[in-house]
C-alpha cells in the first residue's frame, strides 16, 4: 500500500500553495524604502572597441543618480571560472578577465558595458537609451563559427588569446594510442557528425538582484535569483569585489527556475551592490525577457564527430569523439567543466566498451556565455553515444533493441571501472530496458505502425539507454582534476524546544520541491509528522554552508548531510533520554519517534527529550550541553549513476515534415524514492525539455553575432500540447551505495535520456516509411529539415 | 514604453476627430501595437481606443454578407460566426491563445496586414469588403504587400463585410514558435467559382494562388492540383522554413483545406 507521509509518499508539494496562490515571494516583488532602479546598457554588436562613453547627457537627464561604466570596475577582480582545465599539452586553459561591465572592448550582442542607476525605471530605461546614442564602439567583424575562429588568428575575441582556443582537452590523453589502435583494427565502423544545438534556459522568472548597502556596520545584503547564495556570495567576496564574506548576506527567496543558469554569479550582482554602496540606498535590477535571451548563460552549443568501432555482430569496441565546444564571450563559471569532466567521463555510458577517448577543444565567439543547462554535458555525451549506436545497428542490419542488450554492463559486472575514469556503484541495466519495453508496448508496435500508416503517417519507435553522473564529489578527487571549490553540502537540524524542527539546508530549491522532500526525510527518521518540520534554505545568514542545487545532487548530497545530523540528534537524544530514563545509554534505542529502554516499556517521546534539552531540569548538564541542534557537511565518496532506458514513438507527416511525438516511456532508476509523484514530475519537466530540445529549440547567432531567435516569437518552447502523456516508472531500483538515503538524483534524466530517443524515433520512421537515404538529421528536427532531408 | 495620452471615444466621428491630433494611433485590442510599444519601436502621442464605440462591435448577417464590427475580438467571431461562417469561425479561433483572442480584434489584424496573419487570408479568399469611416474598399485592392495596405493616414476600419461561400476552410501551418502562420490557405468555394488565398508564406503578403482557383473551379477536390505548383522564388526564406518548403506547404495545405471544407 503506498504510504500517506513520510520516505516513499506521495506528499503533495507544501510550496505550491504559495506559488499558486500568488503569495510566493520573489526577488522583483520585494519593494524597498528608497529604492533606485538599474537599467544595463547593452552592446548591440557582436564585437567591437569601445572608442568613447560620453555619459554626460545621460547623467544630467531626469531622475539619474548615476552612471557606471566598465573604468569604474577597473580596479576590482573578475569573476572566475570554476574549474581549471588543462590542455593535452600540458599547457593550464586561456582564462581571460570577465569584468562587472565590459571594458575596452564588447564581445557578444547583450555585453553589459554600462549601467544607469535612476530614480525611476523609465527614467534609467531613458538615460540608457541616451547613453547607448553618445557611446562610439568601433565595430569588428563578429567571431560566431567555431571551427571559423579557431583557424584564423588574426580576428580575436579577446586579443591575448590568439586562436581563440581556451583549451584542447584529451579524455584520457595516455589511453589515445591504444583507442586509435583498436579503431583501426575495429571489423567495422560508423562516424557520425552531429550538433547539439545551443538552448537558451528561459526560466520563467528573469534574473533580477537587489542590493542593498548599510553605512552604520558596513554590511552588504544582495537578494538575487540564485541556485547557490553561497558560492555567488564567495564569488564576489573572494575574487570580484573583495567584499569580506562576513560582511556580505546572499538571499535567494523564492526563485522561479534555473535548470543551470541561475548557477552562475553575473555582473548584475556585483553592481547592484557597487551602486547601493555609492547611493547610500537599494538598487534594483530585473531582466527584461529580452535580456534573458541575451545574457543569460546559454546551454549545450557543441559540434561533435564520433566515430566507433564494433564487430560485425554488434560488440563495440572503441568510441573515438573530437568536439567543439562553444564557450561564449566569457568563462562562466562552469563552462569548462562542462564539456568536459561532465562530459567526457560518460562516454562509455552504460556499455561495456574497452576503448574510449574524448577530445574537446573549447572556442571563444562572439556570443553569450555557454555554461551548464539542465544535464550539462551528460545529454551532449548521451545524444552522441545514443545516436552513433542506433546508426552501428543500422548499419549492421541489427536491432537497436538487442544491439544495445549486447552491449549494456550486466549486474554482477559492478562496481564497474569505466575507461574514461567513472566507478559505477551499482545498477541493473536490463531490468529498466525490459520495464521500458514492456511498458512501452514494443510488441504492440507494429499495430500502431499500421495504424498511423492507415492515416498517411510514418511511425517510428526510438530507443535510449542512458547513464548520467550526479552529485559530483568527492572533493578531494575533483580537487586534482581541477575543481576549484568543493563539492561537498552541509544542513543544520535545529529541534526547537516544543519539538518542531528547523532544517537549515544547502540545497536551493527553485521550483523542485525540496521543501515537501527533505521535510518527508527527516518526518520519517525523526518518527514526527511533516507538517513538524520546516525547511529552511537560500539565506547565507541562516544556513551554515552550501553549495546549492545543480546537478541532480540536493538530496544524494545535502540530503545526506541532512540524515548525518539527524544521526546527532538521536545521539544526543539517546544520552538525554538515557539520563531521564535512568538506564545506560547503550540500551536505549529510538524508533517511531521515541526513545526507549531496552525489553522495558519505559519511554520517552522525542518532544519530551526536546523540551529536555532546552529546559534541562532533569538533563546530565555535567556532561552534555543543554540545546538540541546539530550540522553536518557530507561529502559523498562518489558520484551517484542514475540509469534509465527511454522508448518514444513518433509520427512523421511526410508531406509538411512535422513531427508528433506520439508516447514517451521512461524506466529509470533512481535508486530509493523519497517521493514518487515528485519524481514523476521531475522526469516529465526533463522529457518535455529534451522534446523541446529535439524538435523545437534552437538558438540562431547570423554571420554578425545577431541573435536572430531573440524573443518567443521565434524560440520555440515547448507546450502543453507539444509533449504526449508519459509513461514513467521508477521501479527498478537500486539503491545508490554510498549514501545513507540510497537516492541517485532524478532532476536531470529527463532531459538527458529524451533527445536521442526522439532522434532515433524519426530516422526509424523515415527508414519504415522507405526513406532510406536520410542517415541522420540534426535538432531541432523542425518540419522544414525533415521536409528537406525527405526531398533531398 | 513612452508616455502617451489616451482617449476613448464613443462614436465613430469623435474617433475619427481624435485620430486627426498630430502623433494619434488607433488602438484596438493592443496585441501587436502595445508589444510594439514596450520595446519602443512606436511611440504614438495619442492612442484612440477603438473599443468602446458600438458600431465597431458585433457579428451579424447583413447586405452583401456577414457584417463583423471592426473592434469584435477573435474570441466573439469564433462563437458567434459558428454557424453562420463556420470557416472563417474556425480561422477566428485558431488565432494566438485565449487572451490574444479576448483582446484581439479583426479591424486591428485587417490594419496590421501582418503577412503571417491569419485573417488577411479569410478577407481575400472571401472577397470582402473593408468598411472605413470613408469607404469602402474590395479586398482585391485592400492588401498591397507585408504590412502594407490601402487604408489612408488617419483612416479607420469600421467594419469587414464577409460574403458566405459555400463551403469553406482555412488550415494553418503553425510556426513553431510564434504559432502565427508559417503557411495558412483559406479555399472558399463561392457558385461563382473558387477563391484561394495564402497567408504567411510570400515575400508579398497575402495573395491569391490563381491557378489552383481555376483548378478548383472546375474540379473542387484535392486531386485537381496535382499537376499545379507555386513558385518558391517568391516566397519567404528564413530561419523556420525555405522558400522552397514554404512552396511546398501551399499545395499541401490546399489540398488539405479543399478536403476539409465545409
Ligand atoms: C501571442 C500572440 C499570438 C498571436 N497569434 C496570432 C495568430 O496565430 N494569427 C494571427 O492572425 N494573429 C495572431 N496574433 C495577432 C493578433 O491577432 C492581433 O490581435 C492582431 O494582429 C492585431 O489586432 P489588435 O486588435 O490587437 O490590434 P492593435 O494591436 O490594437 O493594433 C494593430 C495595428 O492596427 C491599427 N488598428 C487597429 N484597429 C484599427 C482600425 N479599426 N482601423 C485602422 N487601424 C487600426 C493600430 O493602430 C495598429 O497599428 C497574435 C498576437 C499575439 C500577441
Amino acid at each position: 500500500m503506498p504510504k500517506d507521509t513520510g520516505i516513499g509518499a506521495s506528499s503533495k508539494r507544501r510550496e505550491d500553495v504559495r506559488f499558486l496562490t500568488g503569495v510566493g515571494n520573489y526577488t522583483d516583488d520585494l519593494s524597498l524604502h528608497a529604492q533606485t532602479h538599474a537599467v544595463m546598457v547593452r552592446s548591440t554588436v557582436a564585437h567591437g572597441r569601445i572608442v568613447k562613453i560620453d555619459t554626460a547627457r545621460a547623467a544630467a537627464m531626469p531622475g539619474v543618480l548615476a552612471v557606471f561604466t566598465g573604468e569604474d570596475f577597473a580596479a576590482v577582480g573578475g569573476n572566475p571560472a570554476g574549474w581549471l582545465i588543462n590542455s593535452r599539452d600540458g599547457t593550464p586553459m586561456r582564462e581571460p578577465k570577465r569584468p562587472v561591465l565590459a571594458h575596452g572592448k564588447v564581445r557578444h550582442v547583450g555585453d553589459a558595458y554600462a549601467a544607469i542607476i535612476a530614480e525611476t525605471y523609465a527614467q534609467a530605461k531613458d538615460a540608457a537609451q541616451a547613453l547607448s546614442d553618445d557611446t562610439q564602439i568601433e565595430e569588428l567583424p563578429a567571431i560566431v563559427d567555431m571551427k571559423a575562429a579557431l583557424a584564423d588568428a588574426s580576428n580575436r575575441v579577446h586579443d591575448e588569446i590568439p586562436d581563440n582556443l581556451c583549451f584542447d582537452w584529451g579524455w584520457i590523453e595516455d589511453n589515445r594510442a591504444a583507442v586509435d589502435a583498436a579503431m583501426q583494427a575495429a571489423p567495422h565502423k560508423v562516424t557520425l557528425e552531429l550538433t547539439n544545438n545551443r538552448l537558451v534556459p528561459n526560466a520563467m522568472e528573469p534574473r533580477a538582484s537587489i542590493g542593498e548597502y548599510f553605512p552604520g556596520t558596513g554590511d552588504y545584503k544582495l537578494t538575487t535569483t540564485s541556485q547557490n547564495p553561497h558560492l555567488t556570495r564567495l564569488l564576489i567576496a573572494a575574487f570580484v569585489m573583495g567584499i569580506p564574506e562576513n560582511k556580505l548576506q546572499v538571499v535567494a527567496p523564492d526563485v522561479g527556475g534555473g535548470f543551470g543558469s541561475k548557477i552562475y554569479h553575473y555582473g548584475e550582482e556585483a553592481l547592484v551592490l557597487a551602486a547601493a554602496k555609492r547611493l547610500g540606498r537599494p538598487v534594483r535590477w530585473t531582466a527584461e525577457r529580452t535580456e534573458s535571451f541575451l545574457s543569460d548563460a546559454h546551454g549545450r552549443d557543441h559540434v561533435t564527430k564520433i566515430e566507433l568501432g564494433c564487430t560485425k555482430e554488434g560488440d563495440i569496441l572503441a568510441i573515438r569523439t573530437e568536439t567543439h565546444a562553444n564557450v561564449g564571450a566569457y568563462l562562466s563559471n562552469f563552462s569548462t567543466a562542462t564539456p568536459t569532466f561532465l562530459h567526457g567521463t560518460l562516454m562509455s555510458g552504460p556499455y561495456k566498451v574497452p576503448h574510449v577517448y574524448v577530445n574537446v577543444k573549447a572556442v571563444f565567439t562572439n556570443t553569450a556565455p555557454v555554461d551548464a543547462y539542465r544535464g550539462a554535458g551528460r545529454p551532449e555525451a548521451t545524444y552522441s553515444l545514443e545516436r552513433v549506436i542506433d546508426m552501428m545497428a543500422r548499419e549492421l542490419g541489427l536491432d537497436p533493441f538487442e544491439v544495445r542488450r549486447r552491449n549494456l554492463l550486466t549486474p554482477d559486472q559492478f562496481p564497474y571501472q569505466s575507461p574514461v575514469g567513472l566507478m559505477y556503484d551499482t545498477g541493473n541495466y536490463q531490468a529498466t530496458l525490459d520495464k521500458a519495453v514492456e511498458l512501452g508496448d514494443v510488441a504492440g508496435f507494429e499495430a500502431r505502425r499500421a495504424a498511423s500508416a492507415a492515416k498517411g503517417k510514418l511511425r517510428g519507435m526510438g530507443l535510449s539507454t542512458w547513464i548520467e553522473a550526479c552529485g559530483i564529489a568527492p572533493s578531494n578527487l575533483v580537487g586534482i582534476l581541477g575543481s576549484r571549490v568543493g563539492l561537498y553540502d552541509a544542513a543544520t537540524v535545529r529541534v526547537n524546544a516544543t519539538g518542531n524542527i528547523s532544517v537549515m539546508v544547502g540545497a536551493h530549491s527553485h521550483g523542485q520541491g525540496h521543501e515537501t522532500v527533505f521535510a518527508q526525510v527527516v518526518a520519517e527518521k525523526l518518527g514526527i509528522p511533516e507538517s513538524s518540520v520546516e525547511i529552511v534554505h537560500g539565506d547565507t545568514a541562516k544556513i551554515p554552508f552550501g553549495m546549492g542545487s545543480y546537478g541532480s545532487r540536493s538530496l544524494a548530497v545535502c540530503g545526506s548531510a541532512m540524515d548525518r545530523a539527524m544521526d546527532k540528534i538521536i545521539a544526543k537524544g539517546k544520552k538525554i533520554a538515557a539520563h531521564m530514563l535512568e538506564a545506560a545509554e547503550g540500551d536505549i534505542s529510538f524508533a517511531d519517534g521515541k526513545f526507549s529502554v531496552a525489553g522495558t516499556d519505559k519511554a520517552k517521546t522525542f518532544g519530551e527529550i526536546a523540551f529536555s534539552a532546552y529546559v534541562p531540569h532533569n538533563y546530565p548538564l555535567e556532561t552534555l550541553e543543554p540545546g538540541l541542534e546539530e550540522t553536518a557537511f557530507y561529502d559523498p565518496a562518489n558520484f551517484t549513476y542514475p540509469a534509465g532506458a527511454y522508448i518514444c514513438e513518433v509520427e512523421v507527416d511526410p508531406d509538411t515534415g512535422r513531427v508528433e511525438v506520439a508516447s514517451f516511456t521512461c524506466a529509470d532508476d533512481f535508486g530509493n524514492v523519497m517521493n514518487p509523484m515528485i519524481v514523476e514530475g521531475q522526469v516529465h519537466g526533463g522529457v518535455g525539455q529534451g522534446i523541446g530540445q529535439a524538435l523545437l529549440e534552437n538558438t540562431t547567432y547570423d554571420e554578425n553575432g545577431q541573435l536572430l531567435t531573440g524573443s518567443f516569437m521565434d524560440y520555440a518552447m515547448p507546450r502543453a500540447d507539444d509533449v504526449p502523456f508519459y509513461t514513467v516508472d521508477a521501479s527498478c531500483a537500486t539503491p545508490c551505495t554510498h549514501n545513507p538515503l540510497g537516492v541517485k538524483g532524478c532532476g536531470e534524466a529527463g532531459a538527458i535520456g529524451s533527445p536521442p530517443a526522439v532522434i532515433n524515433a524519426v530516422i526509424d520512421a523515415l527508414h519504415r516509411g522507405g526513406i532510406t537515404h536520410v542517415k541522420h538529421i540534426d535538432m531541432p528536427v523542425s518540419p522544414g529539415r525533415v521536409w528537406q532531408a525527405i526531398n533531398a | 514604453m513612452h508616455n502617451f495620452e489616451f482617449v476613448k471615444p464613443s462614436n465613430i466621428a469623435d474617433a475619427v476627430q481624435a485620430m486627426a491630433s498630430e502623433g494619434a494611433q488607433a488602438l484596438s485590442g493592443g496585441q501587436t501595437l502595445l508589444p510594439t510599444m514596450k520595446q519602443r519601436l512606436a511611440q504614438p502621442e495619442t492612442l484612440v481606443s477603438l473599443t468602446a464605440i458600438p458600431e465597431m462591435q458585433g457579428v451579424c448577417m447583413g447586405e452583401g454578407g456577414l457584417h463583423i464590427g471592426a473592434a469584435t475580438t477573435h474570441a466573439t467571431v469564433a462563437q458567434e460566426a459558428a454557424s453562420l461562417y463556420p470557416g472563417l469561425a474556425a480561422l477566428a479561433g485558431g488565432i494566438g491563445d485565449p487572451m490574444v483572442r479576448n483582446r484581439g480584434t479583426v479591424g486591428g489584424s485587417v490594419a496590421n496586414n501582418d503577412p503571417a496573419a491569419c485573417y488577411p487570408s479569410a478577407v481575400l479568399a472571401s472577397g470582402a469588403t473593408v468598411v472605413t469611416n470613408t469607404r469602402k474598399i474590395a479586398a482585391d485592392d485592400y492588401f498591397q504587400g507585408m504590412f502594407t495596405t490601402a487604408l489612408e493616414e488617419g483612416e479607420i476600419i469600421t467594419s469587414v463585410i464577409f460574403p458566405v461561400p459555400a463551403k469553406s476552410a482555412y488550415v494553418k501551418f503553425n510556426q513553431p514558435a510564434s504559432r502565427f502562420a508559417l503557411t495558412g490557405v483559406f479555399v472558399a468555394q463561392f457558385d461563382t467559382g473558387v477563391r484561394v488565398a495564402v497567408t504567411g508564406a510570400s515575400n508579398n503578403g497575402v495573395f491569391r494562388w490563381a491557378e489552383a482557383e481555376a483548378a478548383l473551379s472546375k474540379d473542387f477536390s484535392a486531386a485537381a492540383l496535382a499537376g499545379l505548383s507555386v513558385d518558391a522564388s517568391e516566397m519567404i526564406n528564413d530561419l523556420h522554413g525555405t522558400a522552397a518548403y514554404r512552396a511546398n506547404l501551399v499545395k499541401v495545405l490546399t489540398g488539405r483545406a479543399v478536403t476539409a471544407a465545409r
